[in-house]
């Protein structure tokens, strides 16, 4: 099994050696791919003088999303298996990794979330954030037909099925989180949650500033609304021919 | 009468237009962060027509006599914010082409040292 790790960085020089570290220290071989979304900061040489990980370094800022994509499209190009998004500010931590891989080995799932909400312990966030997190897992429990808790976070895991369709599909913009959990489940995904402890970040700042949560909230919740009302992705339309051709490969493996 | 025509008509057709922003949006022709400028305008002015005593009242704070004149203000204001707007927008855009196309000009360059193969002769 092929894993790639992603972390999307904007401006995370002050954080971003520590997090390559703690990644390098399990010792499990997982290749690691830094997509440095524009930073204005020592991101990228950080990055390159820790020699652990691939970086690629975007020509403008695309906003999260467009990052994230960039990694999914690396993915598909390298035959990876498993895909793990992890932040570059130091909230993941690395040994929480194999507990989102567990249900994703054992198929019972296409896309795991590591939730800071269902276990005790660990860093959950603001109480202003925490109440805008509650209000998302509101709404999209009312999409999705059952909770999901932190559609917020960005600590997740996707099998090849879901890498596939994110490449083309994934919400290419700067709020992109929770709207990919509709998006997945409503195409027929099986998205569930694990429990992981998360620490507060180290450095940086947040992309999601206090005074801009209440624009977030209202972009985010019109995106819900509107990835509801899209039609599901016709499969049989999007690059069938390549999809299958993957799929017979993974078979005889 | 006239007032109230006047007023039906501005509701209906805001009515109109924040169904088209939404399916535009549907259609994933617009992203949600453009449209929320558009439909803030659209709900304001959908209020506006429909609620007679907000809009006396807003036409009496800036001095018009004939109310149903503050909603084209209204407009008017709107319009300005979204055209400032697309002016960020594309300023950015700008920008990032500009980057796009200097880093490409370097990466090709690099290329050619590293690889040492002559790309095609343009016959210039």
């Amino acid at each position: 099994m092929k894993c790639l790790i992603v972390i999307p960085a904007y401006n995370e020089a002050a954080s971003i050696g520590r997090v390559l570290e703690s990644l390098a220290a399990l010792g499990r071989g997982f290749e690691v791919l830094v997509v440095n979304d524009g930073s204005r900061d020592d991101t990228v040489s950080e990055v390159r003088s820790h020699g652990s990980a691939t970086v690629l370094d975007l020509a403008c800022n695309l906003g999260i999303g467009g990052a994230v994509q960039t990694g999914f499209h690396y993915a598909l190009r390298h035959d990876v298996d498993v895909l793990v998004k992890f932040d570059g500010d130091g909230q993941h931590l690395a040994q929480e990794i194999d507990k989102l891989l567990e249900p994703l080995l054992a198929g019972r799932s296409d896309v795991v979330i590591g939730s800071r909400f269902l276990v005790d312990g660990g860093f959950k966030s603001t109480f202003g954030r925490r109440l805008g997190i509650r209000l998302l897992a509101l709404v999209n429990s009312l999409f999705l037909g059952y909770r999901i808790h932190d559609n917020t976070s960005g600590f997740r895991a996707y099998n090849r099925k879901a890498i596939e369709f994110l490449a083309e599909h994934y919400p290419a913009i700067d709020y992109p989180e929770p709207e990919e959990v509709v998006l997945l489940v409503r195409n027929g995904f099986r998205v569930t949650e694990t429990a992981v402890v998360m620490a507060p970040r180290q450095g940086g700042s947040s992309s999601i500033s206090l005074g801009r949560s209440v624009h977030y909230m209202a972009k985010v919740l019109l995106a819900i609304m509107m990835v509801s009302l899209r039609p599901v992705v016709d499969k049989h339309r999007t690059k069938v021919p390549k999809v299958m051709a993957l799929e017979t490969n993974c078979d005889e493996k | 009468m006239i007032f109230d025509r006047l007023l039906i008509v501005a509701a209906l057709s805001s009515l109109a237009f924040l169904l088209l922003v939404l399916e535009l949006i549907r259609r994933r022709r617009l992203d949600e962060g453009y449209a929320l400028l558009w439909l803030v305008c659209g709900l304001l002015f959908l209020g506006f027509s429909i609620w007679r005593k907000a809009l006396d009242y807003l036409a009496g704070i800036v001095g018009i006599y004939y109310p149903p004149a503050a909603l084209l203000l209204l407009l008017i204001i709107g319009l300005f914010m979204v055209m400032i707007q697309f002016s960020v927008v594309i300023t950015r855009q700008r920008h990032q082409i500009k980057s796009l196309t200097q880093r490409l000009a370097l990466l090709e360059e690099e290329q050619k040292q590293v690889f040492k193969v002559s790309l095609p002769d343009d016959g210039r």
